[in-house]
């Protein structure tokens, strides 16, 4: 019996191959996919990334089976969801609470692939196909909190969109109507945001982290030391510091999936709205155009770029000035001019610069969400001058420090 | 100067306050007051519904919230809740709305008053507590009453004939000068009753999700032991 079983899901197994390449994908992703055995604790974030961005469009989809995106509606409709709907009000935070970890576990990998130099040759381009998710990821994020249409998402909407009227020669104005749909925030613009929110940036980044798992495992990936484990191969040509994804670290994922949905639980149930942090108070108040709220903060994912965007005096530069916080971002890959890749084997220049660059951005981070008063704002500007120094002198301090020597292969610590 | 080195340590320590802080009230105002609510009291949730509906449903809205689903949520009898709470007309399902049309109460009070269902969320329980208790006389407003948690409030001293009136010195202390129908204990209780009462319409949920929250997480324990232990199995051979 159980050997007649065993033929026939073989048979059927034989039978999908020949017609989609099933069993090669799955050697190709997970069983034969050398991964080197030496990741330590931040290589947890990349899965638990794409947990999020499940758990995201999940949660997402049954949101939606309940949302009304109308100017009239919005509102009561999310608080329908939090009152009426079965287990409305766990899906709604589960939502809610993911959105913000989404950030915190993109920020963790981004500075993974910082401190063990991922980016560096030949990993350009899967660092900027992660860049591109990291800025979807920004607008779909942004346009999501739009949608319960309380104060906060109706002025924050406000204030950000009119950065596009800085643009100069009488874009700027026409450019935030055609963005709007309207000459203020109203329900076009909640309409259009709704259809960008849970249909085009959602497909474009299942599209762009399918890239990013390709091109990650058409070069293999980095690690802690930095050092390419396909130079020391075995006669079967399978590299000596490489483990089969499957199962090594898929094991290993479940039990990070398990450490993080812990946390998750945590602030899911017991602090959804995470001293206002993730829910601002403010956004218990339906929209209203006639009443400003006193002080407009964006969330804390976007807090250090609005503290760069504050700390210019000038409109339109502190715009630009923005911009280029994250646009710099792209260009790492070709700052970075190390020998060596990963910070354990670098000089003094560029673990100074490291930890300089990680305070500037957690001190523009709190200062973003604060009224600005003459001290935050001198802060502010100290914090955006290390932040932009240390990318754009990044070409000076990492050719000029010394280096230390590589292993040849990886270890263990 | 010492103010700016304060401000700027508060700075430097906020987001690791962002990660670990979980009790701080959510609410903007800062008030001197702090209330702490129990909201397994179902006894205080009952008495905070019956002077929500006898002081403030006349004028307020608690526009998402059904009686329905309060009376199940706070241990009350429908048939109560339908004799004694509800206006004529009403049913047990309907949402808890105002009597009159909220174009009169601007004509008569100046501004419309706002739906309550939501103010303990975006305002917090210790700002509802210090307005509620802080009403004082003040010749100058219309109704002959201010309120220094909201300066120039629109709202009368709804509650004075329970606390009795009080006035405000040159130091903004507030005294009383007329007894009420209850005393100062008594009225306090009253008011963190009521507000016990907004912090639950605010969320429903909030009495249910701590309580399913300690069984999840129980489970993410075991789970996730298993699974420590799975890996560990698995990575014996890896050297």
């Amino acid at each position: 019996m159980v050997a007649r079983l065993k033929q026939i899901a073989c048979g059927l197994i034989g039978w999908i191959d020949a017609r989609f390449p099933m069993t090669k994908w799955w050697n190709e992703h997970l069983a034969q996919y050398y991964a080197p055995k030496n990741f330590n604790f931040w290589y947890f974030f990349g899965s638990l990334a794409l947990l999020v961005l499940v758990n995201q469009i999940l949660t997402g989809i049954f949101l939606t089976m309940n949302y009304k995106p109308s100017e009239a509606d919005a509102f009561a409709s999310v608080e329908y969801i939090m009152r009426d709907v079965s287990w409305g009000w766990l899906v709604r935070y589960m939502h809610s609470v993911g959105a913000s970890l989404f950030f915190v576990v993109i920020y963790l990998h981004m500075f993974r692939g910082l401190i063990y130099g991922s980016y560096k040759n030949p990993r350009e381009l899967l660092w900027l196909f992660g860049m591109v998710i990291y800025l979807l990821l920004m607008a779909e994020a942004f346009m999501g909190y739009l949608l319960p249409w309380g104060q906060m998402s109706f002025w924050g909407a406000q204030v950000i969109i009119n950065l596009f009227g800085a643009i100069p020669f009488g874009i700027g104005d026409a450019l935030t109507v055609w963005i709007r749909g309207d000459f203020a925030v109203g329900d076009p613009t909640l309409n259009r945001f709704f259809a960008l929110h849970v249909a085009a940036i959602p497909l474009l980044l299942v599209a762009l982290v399918f890239f990013h798992i390709i091109a990650l495992h058409e070069v293999g990936s980095n690690n802690p030391d930095g050092i390419e484990i396909k130079k020391n191969k075995g006669p079967d040509g399978i590299p000596l510091d490489g483990i089969p994804f499957h199962p090594y670290y898929t094991v290993k994922d479940i039990f990070g999936t398990g450490m993080f949905l812990i946390l998750f639980a945590l602030i899911v149930f017991f602090a959804p709205e995470m001293t206002g942090k993730f829910l601002e108070p403010d956004n218990f108040v339906a929209a209203d155009a006639m009443v400003t709220p006193e002080h407009i903060a964006p969330l804390w994912y976007f807090a250090p770029f609005y503290a760069i965007l504050r700390a210019v005096p000038d409109k339109l530069m502190g715009v630009m000035a923005m911009g280029g916080a994250i646009g710099v971002m792209f260009l790492l890959p070709w700052l970075d001019r190390s020998k060596v890749r990963s910070i354990r084997y670098r000089g003094p220049l560029t673990k100074i610069a490291v930890t300089l660059f990680v305070i500037s951005f957690l001190v523009l981070g709190a200062l973003g969400t604060m009224p600005a008063g003459d001290v935050e704002t001198w802060i502010a500007r100290i914090c955006s001058v290390i932040y932009f120094g240390f990318f754009l002198l990044m070409p000076i301090y990492t050719s000029i420090e010394n280096t230390l020597p590589e292993p040849d292969r990886v270890t263990m610590k | 100067m010492s103010k700016a080195i304060r401000k700027f340590l508060l700075s430097m320590i906020a987001p690791a306050l962002l990660l670990v802080s979980g009790g701080v009230s959510a609410s903007g105002a800062s008030v001197d007051v702090h209330v702490d609510i129990d909201l397994g009291n179902q006894a205080a949730l009952q008495r905070g519904a019956r002077t929500f509906v006898n002081y403030c449903v006349s004028c307020h809205s608690a526009k998402y919230m059904r009686y329905s689903r309060m009376a199940e949520d706070i241990g009350l009898n429908e048939e109560l809740v339908e004799a004694n709470m509800l206006f004529t007309g009403r049913k047990v399902t309907d949402h808890m709305l105002v009597a009159f049309d909220p174009e009169d109460a601007k004509r008569w009070l100046g501004q419309a008053p706002p739906d309550l269902t939501l103010v303990a969320r975006s305002r917090g329980p210790d700002w509802i507590y210090a307005y509620l208790t802080s009403f004082h006389r003040d010749a100058d407003r219309p109704w002959g009453v201010n309120n220094p948690i909201l300066p120039g409030t629109t709202m009368p001293a709804v509650l004075s004939g329970l606390q009795g009136e009080q006035e405000m010195d040159a130091d903004g202390h507030l005294h009383s000068v007329t007894e009420g129908e209850l005393s100062e204990a008594e009225f306090n209780d009253l008011v963190k009753d009521l507000v016990s009462f907004l912090v639950y319409i605010g969320e429903p949920a909030k009495l249910v999700r701590g309580s399913l929250g300690v069984k999840v997480i129980l489970f993410l324990m075991v789970f996730t032991f298993l699974a420590y232990l799975l890996k560990r199995e698995y990575w014996k051979d890896v050297h």
